[in-house]
């Protein structure tokens, strides 16, 4: 066998060739730039301020978060693919489109954060530190199309997601939540690793472009580069919580501070996402009778299992951790027929992206909701929610909005995420494809029966306490809100906003099929 | 005018509902007369577009789609804005602008627990251009949403304003819905993508625009793929219409709906499904059709007995008319699944008269529970002397409903029932035959438990409970004599001064209704020369 010698023939000229500095391109890098500027600042401004100023940590990551998305604007106006120390790190579309959707999340759950953590007994400065940071590493993912880049994007943004998961240091479940996020992302890491290995074994190379020529070519036939791809992929199944390996995810969302929890399911998740799709587009699209089936098996079981269980729950937060399960199912739908042809391909691209942007806004916007009821009853019960109608009814109106764009019913957004799933299974035609259509299908009904039943309890029921004090919602979160409506209804209406990301984001596709 | 009417009519009747429910959105809650105003006055407004469509609508060419809007919506996929009527969808287009505007007159005293008016009329408006727009639509995804779109408002009409057992009925009557639907949009997509390209501005794309995929009409396509599609289409729209075996939310929806909404679905959301059949799977799939055909046929009479036996087995007034209803709409069913001009032209008639006269009853249905507070057969009777005039008009209906020739309900059912004899010729004639027997005996059962109802309700005399007993409380009473109605000196004199006659509101809301009934059952033309050149063209694929 060859790969060895060539691995070391690799390390051999790496080691002969005196280091140069690559030549950097400062606008590709602009928005990390912003970002790491950010961090920095809110380090050192939360060590020189007063307890009462402690709030400038919050304002100043809102904005630098904000700032960053001047770059990536500017970027996409500029238009140019820039592709950066050989390959490893490219600015394209693609990562454009995922970059603003990691920015906005992130200064979304800022504005969810800041009178949670400003009212609780939690230390400001850090908390933000770590959003900043961990925003920062899903737009270096974003861009990762490496093995080495990818790993260390995934490990800037969990590490400070771990932290952030135990916030609430002083309860039992807090703890319960880091730790068990922890030691599984770990696991995940280190199975994920060592896939890397066996990839880069047989490859001889870590950038992924060269990976997807190797494997399309005489080593993608080798067992190996079987297991690598399925390792490599089971690790990223840890992160957008597919089942079987979802079970961090209840406990950790239950566990961990709300705002952080809408962190964990809509931006952590999504560049889960990105990196299966950098991933299987550029490296892995040679073998799709490897991640075929097991993206099928893994989308089947992940929404079944994920709704199933949904709907047993009491507790809210748990009721939105497993339909965020299931809904990661749904994402994973398309990627099962993604190596049918290259315009299917181009069809599941469409369809993750066109999911993962709508996803965002209304599952933030759900969790906003959650927050603002959840100052005023201090529950996370199902029950408490009885009666919302008749003492909130903006807010009842609202999470109804947002509910039923999740469960995909139109004019609400979500079913166009729901329908460009359809498309791309559907596109791909055959047997498999139409049986994984129709289990999408049946799966959407069994949503809906537990959104539509928390629908039930607020619109339906009665007070259960008989408190109808109205609810206060603090300004931060109604922006919050007004952002994540304005987008799931306007996109239910006008689809062709989000059609449009998903267009520009194929541009990952193509480059895989230009070889 | 006419090019104000050609481009924006359409799109207008549509979405003036949607600016009425925003416009009512800002108006504080307080304000109950301002909202009823604003409910009313934009009811009335589709209805004045939807007189203006009607009025310029050409009838020599009912075969062509008119005011035709064709502009782009989602491009990435090819679906676009298409709307446009022609015969087919302008007697439901009629339908349903006129049902609404009643709806919300009869509503003006009648708000039903938690009262409410303005999330009330809100969600009518919407459900309006939900159904507005299903007629309209000449895109499979346009349609799709409009479809989904009457979903919600019903749901939350029946949880929030509905009877003991709402939640139930609302959330089972949410799954079936959507359970068909989410098949029924799977077929769509197969559709998209088993048709082939056509060309839009200079590429070749796939498409959703129904006009082109009529003209395709399934061509070439592998016959045991057509029979999956069409199931999916079936169930969608089968649930919705509701086919025996799908009916069961049907009754729980009706019971459990306030008035409002039990009219509203029966006249008009039961037709979205008989209106997809003739509108997609047939012009689509038509030699899949066929062979679904018998079959259809098959559940339409189960249904048409199954819905009678039912009925006969009925104490409540409601669910009586509910499972009626089934057997209505198996009539409607039968008459498409002969696939021939004069069956469809048959089940389109049924479809408005059904929607006329089932609405009609289940206004009675409503006006019945507000006066006696119960819908208890066994514990009514004696309507004719306590409340006269609604006790003919509850006479009335039943004797349309039934199919009494002259009245509306004879010219959907008797057609129907012949147009068994003969269908298209790939059909088996006997197992047609066999069908229109199971018919027409299920139209005397009809004639049987609509009498009963009739007899048990209206004759006789009045229950010991409701002599002498203030069983209307409130408003209502009040209100008769506000508006100086309420003729109650013929229950004066029998001393049951307690149940009040017809309100104001009532008659404004019934006379067109009750007026049309008998204008279409003298005069069915009225229909026929408009459904039929529309229907002959949704045909041709079948090569008759």
């Amino acid at each position: 066998m060859s790969f060895p010698a060539t691995a070391s023939a690799v390390l051999a000229v790496g080691d002969a060739v005196p280091f140069r500095s690559p030549a950097l391109d400062w606008h590709a890098l602009a928005p990390e730039a912003v970002l790491v500027a950010t961090a920095v600042v809110v380090l050192l401004v939360d060590l020189f301020t007063a307890e009462r100023n402690k709030w400038l940590a919050s304002t100043l990551s809102g904005l630098g978060l904000l700032g960053a998305l001047v770059p990536v604007i500017t970027l996409a106006v500029d238009g140019n693919t820039r592709s950066l120390f050989g390959g490893a790190y490219v600015v394209d579309d693609f990562a454009l489109v995922m970059k603003a959707l990691f920015l906005v999340a992130g200064y979304v759950t800022i504005l969810l954060s800041t009178d949670y953590i400003g009212e609780g007994d939690y230390w400001e400065g850090e908390y933000y530190l770590l959003v900043v940071s961990s925003v920062l590493g899903m737009t270096l993912m974003a861009s990762a199309r490496d093995l080495i880049t990818i790993f260390v994007a995934l490990e800037l943004l969990s590490i400070p997601a771990y932290l952030l998961a135990g916030w609430r240091k002083r309860e039992l479940t807090g703890n319960e939540a880091g730790m068990k996020y922890y030691l599984m992302g770990v696991f995940a890491s280190a199975v994920m690793l060592y896939g890397m290995s066996l990839v880069y074994g047989g490859t001889g190379t870590t950038v992924l472009a060269g990976i997807g020529r190797q494997v399309a070519g005489s080593f993608g036939a080798t067992p190996v580069a079987a297991l690598g791809i399925v390792f490599v992929l089971v690790g990223f199944g840890f992160k957008v919580s597919a089942v079987p390996f979802h079970n961090w995810a209840p406990d950790t969302y239950e566990g961990a501070p709300t705002p952080i929890t809408a962190f964990l399911s809509v931006a952590s998740k999504a560049a889960g996402f990105v990196a299966i799709l950098q991933l299987i587009f550029v490296a892995f699209y040679g073998r799709d009778e490897v991640y075929g089936p097991m993206m099928w098996v893994l989308a089947a079981l992940t929404m079944t299992v994920g709704n199933l269980i949904a709907l047993r729950q009491t507790n809210v937060v748990r009721l939105f951790a497993y339909s965020s399960v299931a809904q990661a199912g749904f994402i994973l739908a398309p990627l099962a027929v993604a190596g049918d042809s290259p315009a299917v391909a181009d069809d599941a691209i469409r369809a993750v992206v066109s999911y993962l942007l709508i996803y965002t806004a209304m599952n933030l916007g759900a969790f906003a909701v959650i927050l603002a009821v959840s100052r005023k009853t201090r529950s996370g019960e199902l029950d408490s929610w009885g009666g919302l109608f008749e003492y909130a009814p903006g807010l009842t109106v609202l999470m109804t909005a947002f509910l039923f764009a999740l469960a995909g019913i139109p004019p609400l957004g979500g079913w166009f995420a729901k329908f460009q799933v359809f498309k791309a299974v559907l596109g791909a035609g055959g047997a498999s494809a139409y049986i994984l259509a129709v289990v999408v299908a049946v799966n959407s009904v069994i949503a809906l029966y537990y959104y539509a039943n928390l629908a039930r309890l607020m619109w339906f029921q009665s007070v259960p306490d008989g408190d109808r004090s109205p609810v206060r919602v603090p300004a931060a979160i109604n922006l919050a809100l007004a952002l994540c409506v304005a987008f799931t209804v306007a996109t239910g209406f006008f689809p062709g906003l989000v059609g449009h990301f998903g267009d520009a984001a194929t541009d990952l596709v193509a480059v895989a099929l230009r070889r | 005018m006419k090019d104000l009417l050609n481009d924006w009519g359409l799109t207008a009747a549509t979405f003036l509902p949607v600016v009425g429910a925003v416009v009512m959105m800002v108006i504080p809650r307080a304000e109950e007369t301002l909202h009823k105003l604003v409910a009313l006055l934009t009811t009335l407004a589709v209805l004045a577009v939807g007189v203006a469509l009607i009025a310029s609508f050409d009838f020599d060419r009912t075969r062509t789609l008119q005011y035709v809007v064709d502009r782009s919506w989602i491009d990435v996929i090819n679906s676009r804005y298409i709307v446009g009527v022609d015969g087919i969808a302008l007697p439901l287009l009629a339908l349903t602008v006129l049902i609404v505007p009643l709806v919300v007159i009869y509503s003006w005293n009648h708000f039903p627990e938690p009262h409410n008016p303005k999330a009330f009329l809100i969600l009518i408006l919407i459900l309006e251009t939900g159904m507005v727009g299903t007629f309209v639509a000449q895109d499979l995804i346009l349609f799709f949403v409009f479809f989904e779109v009457v979903l919600l408002p019903m749901y939350f009409m029946i949880g929030v304003w509905g009877g003991e057992a709402r939640q139930y009925a609302a959330i089972k009557f949410f799954l079936y819905t959507l359970f068909g639907s989410a098949l029924m949009l799977v077929s769509f997509l197969a559709v998209y993508f088993l048709s082939p390209e056509v060309d839009v501005g200079g590429t070749m794309r796939h498409t959703f625009s129904m006009i082109e995929l009529s003209d395709w009409a399934g061509a070439g396509l592998a016959s045991t793929t057509a029979l999956f599609v069409f199931g999916g289409m079936f169930m969608g729209f089968g649930v919705k219409v509701p086919i025996f075996p799908f009916h069961t939310w049907l009754p729980d929806a009706h019971t459990q709906a306030p008035t409002q909404g039990s009219v509203i679905l029966a006249a008009v959301l039961l037709k979205l499904g008989t209106y997809g059949f003739v509108r997609i799977a047939i012009p689509i799939l038509p030699e899949a059709a066929e062979r679904w055909a018998p079959w259809i046929g098959l559940l339409a009479v189960i249904g048409i007995i199954y819905g009678a036996l039912g009925c006969l087995a009925q104490t409540d007034m409601k669910r009586l008319i509910a499972f009626s209803s089934v057997a209505h709409m198996g009539y409607v069913m039968l008459g498409i699944s002969t696939l021939t001009t004069f069956g469809i032209n048959a089940a389109i008639f049924g479809m408005v008269a059904h929607g006329l006269i089932t609405g009609m009853l289940f206004f009675v249905a409503g006006s019945v529970k507000d006066r006696y507070h119960t819908l208890e057969i066994k514990r009514l009777g004696g309507m004719l002397l306590q409340a006269p005039r609604l006790g003919w008009v509850l006479a009335f209906s039943c004797m349309a409903s039934l199919g009494l020739p002259g009245l509306a309900g004879f010219w959907g059912e008797f057609p129907a029932i012949l147009s068994a004899y003969n269908p298209a010729a790939g059909l088996n004639p006997a197992v047609y035959r066999t069908y229109m027997v199971v018919a027409a005996i299920g139209t005397i059962l009809a004639a049987g438990y609509l009498l009963w109802l009739l007899q048990r309700v209206a004759f006789g005399t009045p229950r010991e409970e409701f002599v002498g007993d203030d069983h209307d409380h409130g408003h209502g009473h009040d209100q008769a004599h506000a508006l100086g109605q309420g003729d109650r000196t013929g229950s004066h004199a029998l001393g049951h001064a307690r149940i009040h006659d017809m309100h104001l509101t009532d008659y404004l809301a019934w006379a067109p209704m009750l007026l049309l009934i008998v204008a279409l059952g003298v005069y069915p033309n009225l229909i026929f020369r408009v459904t039929d050149g529309a229907v002959v063209n949704s045909l041709t694929a079948l090569g008759r």
